[in-house]
């Protein structure tokens, strides 16, 4: 039961990892996400549905989402519309994308052949229970993500990115092409929503179309429990604490469905909650530190 | 050694409202030089800058900088030349990024690379060039650039725009939003970089005296175009009065307005 919520919160993790990016570093409101992240959902479960290797269907997940992301900044930089109208431009086509890639059908399942959990749940050789070693395998994947895209911002094309949606002045003044850069930072932020979206039909057993609904809040709302946990101008802990913020979305809805009856709150009600959770962390944030929450304002 | 050659801007071309901000503009700054730019308001001075920059399209001519055209080329490839400090010190850094990164990012010009942008020999030598500043920022790497004063910040951006060694350097009035002492302290800075560095620089400034003491050669903009030009010995000798009696003369005698300028 813990180990669901940690599970979860890793998972969905990844997909608020991207949502950071693009809504954090790139200060690009993107709601992409929505869509790449049921996309890598129907790809990846397509592929292991058609018995490829695991990591091949994973991989494919993530670039799905590049893909759908590398669309989006297409849209925004070629016919000059707002970040907004864009990402929704590329999540509402991929919807029909997705029956597609699912074969017609909005879900498909993944019971009866689910490599990536069985792999997952039995890669210590089976010598712990099955869901803490799930747990403990998407612990070592999330952290390794964690730690890569960390090593990544401290290249110069991770600098850059960050500077870009600080002052795109000083990224043009240093000789760089905003419109490729900005580019590769969607088309990242929304290849780890896909390969979330994977992991996530992996992990539900289940892929589905519909998938995507409510994917950006709660992304968002896991960025700013986290940002309220502890503040850092270091990127590798702002990293660090966008995980801790999914974990504890995860549980905060987990509450919500098992105890909320206690205050007469139903699994309907969960929408709701989330959207006052995100109210409530700006609110606490601006409290707390006096300031508007921007981007990293540490 | 930087080339214009009859280079115009026209605003809202072909509308009723439309404005030719540079007229046929003709200058050739040889690799080196410092000069001072001046002129009134909507003479064109900053659009000058903008121009060489490529932030605003030539409508006509062409500008040449090292010899090679820029003038078709967009303002992120013709940065490899270009140096720039513009009058707001919130312009030229990324305020929420730190201070060693922002030199980093301005350290070299060109596609970013997947390498570690600042290894133990980098941060050296970019702490030995922030320590040169005077300002103790070199004892401030990882902190946040909003959190420098508007000194401390131009000086930075002042170090950002010079330590690429960019062909050529455009000052718009960058010492115009700081308090006299911080003015005085990044003119001095710029006066060090400009020949140390042996960059080529067009400083805009709207503070005659500082721009008869300061560089190898003067123009004076009006209407677009270049009306004055002193280098040399006729500089040297150059005073206020002198320098405002040559402005009376091609604005046909708007003396109240030219005082201002003095302040």
């Amino acid at each position: 039961m813990v180990e669901g919520v940690l599970v979860e919160g890793l998972v969905y993790g990844i997909l608020a990892l991207g949502v950071f990016i693009s809504f954090r570093i790139l200060d690009f409101p993107d709601l992409t996400v929505e869509g790449s992240f049921p996309f890598g959902a129907a790809v990846g479960s397509a592929l292991i549905a058609a018995r490829f290797p695991p990591l091949l269907a994973l991989g494919a997940g993530f670039l799905a989402g590049a893909v759908a992301g590398a669309v989006t900044s297409g849209v925004y930089h070629g016919l000059r519309v707002p970040p907004l109208l864009a990402g929704i431009v590329t999540m509402t086509g991929l919807y029909s994308v997705d029956l597609r890639v699912l074969g017609g059908k909005a879900n498909l399942p993944l019971i009866s052949n689910n490599p990536v959990m069985r792999a997952a749940e039995s890669w210590l050789g089976g010598s712990l229970d099955s869901s803490l070693q799930s747990f403990l395998a998407f612990l070592s994947i999330a952290a390794a993500l964690v730690l890569v895209l960390d090593l990544f911002f401290h290249t110069e094309a991770g600098i850059a990115l960050g500077a870009l949606g600080d002052n795109e002045a000083s990224v043009v003044s240093a000789g760089v092409n905003p419109v490729g850069l900005r580019t590769s930072g969607i088309c990242l932020a929304n290849g780890l929503a896909g390969l979330s979206g994977a992991f996530a039909a992996s992990y539900q057993g289940f892929a589905d179309a519909n998938f995507g609904a409510g994917i950006v809040a709660a992304g968002l709302a896991s960025v700013m429990i986290g940002e309220f946990l502890f503040r850092t101008n270091r990127i590798g802990g702002q990293l660090a604490r966008v995980l801790l913020g999914s974990i504890l979305f995860r549980g905060i809805m987990y509450a919500g469905r098992s105890w909320g009856y206690l205050a007469g709150i139903t699994p309907n009600d969960l929408r709701l909650l989330t959207a006052v959770l995100i109210v409530a962390s700006i609110a606490a944030s601006r409290y707390k530190g006096g300031t508007l929450p921007g981007r990293r304002r540490e | 050694m930087i080339r214009l050659e009859s280079v115009e801007v026209v605003f809202g071309r072909g509308s009723p409202d439309e404005r030719r901000v540079l007229d046929s503009l003709s200058l050739a700054v040889p690799k080196g030089q410092h000069v001072s730019v001046i002129g009134s308001n909507g003479a064109g001075k900053t659009t000058l800058l903008n121009a060489i920059a490529g932030s605003v399209p030539l409508s006509a001519g062409r500008i040449l900088i090292d010899g090679v055209d820029q003038s078709r080329l967009p303002e992120w490839k013709r940065a490899r030349y270009v140096g720039r400090v513009r009058q707001d010190p919130l312009a030229g850094t990324a305020g929420d990024m730190t201070v060693l990164d922002n030199l980093a990012l301005a350290s070299r010009k060109g596609p970013r690379r997947l390498r570690i942008a600042v290894p133990a020999r980098l941060r050296r030598e970019l702490r030995d060039r922030l320590a040169e500043l005077g300002m103790g920022l070199e004892d401030r790497l990882r902190e946040n650039v909003n959190r420098l004063s508007g000194g401390q910040r131009q000086a930075l951006t002042l170090l950002m725009a010079s330590i690429s060694r960019p062909a050529v350097l455009l000052l718009d009035e960058h010492t115009a939003a700081l308090d006299p002492r911080n003015a005085e302290l990044v003119s001095e800075l710029t006066r060090r970089f400009v020949a140390e560095y042996g960059l080529t620089a067009l400083a805009v400034t709207h503070d005659m005296r500082r721009a008869i003491d300061e560089g190898d050669r003067l123009i004076m903009m009006h209407g677009g175009a270049i009306v004055a030009d002193v280098a040399g010995d006729a500089k040297r000798d150059l005073t206020v009065e002198r320098l405002v009696d040559l402005f009376r003369r091609t604005r046909g005698g708007d003396y109240a307005e030219d005082r201002d300028l003095l302040t």
